[in-house]
């Protein structure tokens, strides 16, 4: 598999193990309230089981399997792929840091953009990959 | 494809089919006046869908197509990959029970169906990505 897909896939394991660990600790804490702040964390957990785990396992495998162009370079315009890799993964802990604590809505809000704008960047980055194997 | 990865997509199908059964009765809750406690269910519809069907999936598949870990375990460890799908099917099988039952009626069973549950399902993330790690890579 390619480098980014690598870099997708790794980052969404690490976020399963981020979101498991809260996921599980929320769900004991249900069962045997031990610490009230926990409940604190679950825009956290949410944050990494859908952006960090679902979203960029999604895209680690679209990166690697739809089709690829016929000339190089084969994969397209990479530079936006990377870069939506990055603006998740800022935006998924400015999203956090905003939610923990005091927090603060400006965070989130920022962390809310950058996740959308990435999102909209892989869509462009995507868009000519989705067609039949042969076609150019 | 490894008979593994059918248990993965058949039971990751069936949780599907549960999760929006779990759908159903909450949006027929206030039409069929139902009692309100069950929005209780609300939390096992969606984890139903997202753990149970599309975490699933993901599982199932990445066991199948990921690429190999080498030319004597192409799959990592099978063992382990069989360890995993129990855990996190008889651990999301227990909330599924468990975390209604404790907001609607709550006693200590519940309580340690979740705390049970809630190690079963952590188990599985960790088991998998600790087998997995080790196939994300060029070839
Ligand atoms: C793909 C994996 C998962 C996804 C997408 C997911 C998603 C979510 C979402 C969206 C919520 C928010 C509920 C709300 O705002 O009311 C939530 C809450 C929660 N999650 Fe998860 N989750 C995942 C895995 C897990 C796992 C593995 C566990 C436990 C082992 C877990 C335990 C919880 C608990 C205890 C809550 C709080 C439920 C409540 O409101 O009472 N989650 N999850």
């Amino acid at each position: 598999m390619p480098r980014l897909s690598i870099w997708f896939i790794r980052s969404a394991l690490t976020y399963l193990v981020l979101g498991f660990t809260l996921g599980a600790l929320l769900l004991f804490n249900k069962g045997f309230p031990f610490y009230p702040f926990l409940w604190g964390l679950l825009p956290s957990h949410v944050e990494f089981v859908l952006f960090g785990w679902t979203v960029q396992l999604v895209m680690g495998m679209a990166f690697w399997i739809l089709p690829r162009f016929s000339k190089s370079p084969f994969r397209g315009n990479e530079k936006l792929a990377w870069g939506t890799f990055i603006l998740i993964n800022v935006g998924i802990w400015l999203h956090v840091l905003g939610t923990i604590g005091s927090g603060s809505q400006w965070l989130v809000l920022t962390g809310r953009v950058a996740e959308a704008l990435g999102i909209v960047v892989f869509a462009v980055y995507l868009w000519p990959r989705i067609k039949g194997v042969g076609a150019p | 494809m490894p008979p593994l990865t059918r248990w993965f997509l058949k039971s990751s199908l069936l949780f599907f089919i549960l999760s929006v059964l779990f759908g159903l009765l909450l949006a027929v809750q206030t039409p069929l006046k139902l009692p309100a406690s069950i929005v209780a269910f609300s939390p096992v519809y969606f984890h139903l869908f997202m753990v149970g069907w599309v975490a699933q999936l993901i599982f199932g598949v990445v066991f199948w197509m990921f690429p190999k870990y080498s030319k004597e375990k192409p799959r990592g460890s099978e063992l382990l990959g069989w360890i995993v799908f129990g855990l996190l099917n008889v651990g999301l099988a227990l909330r599924v029970i468990a975390e209604p039952a404790q907001a609607l009626n709550p006693a200590l069973v519940w309580s340690w169906l979740l705390a049970v549950s809630a190690v079963m399902q952590w188990l599985a993330g960790m088991i998998f990505v600790a087998n997995t790690w080790g196939r994300v890579k060029e070839r």
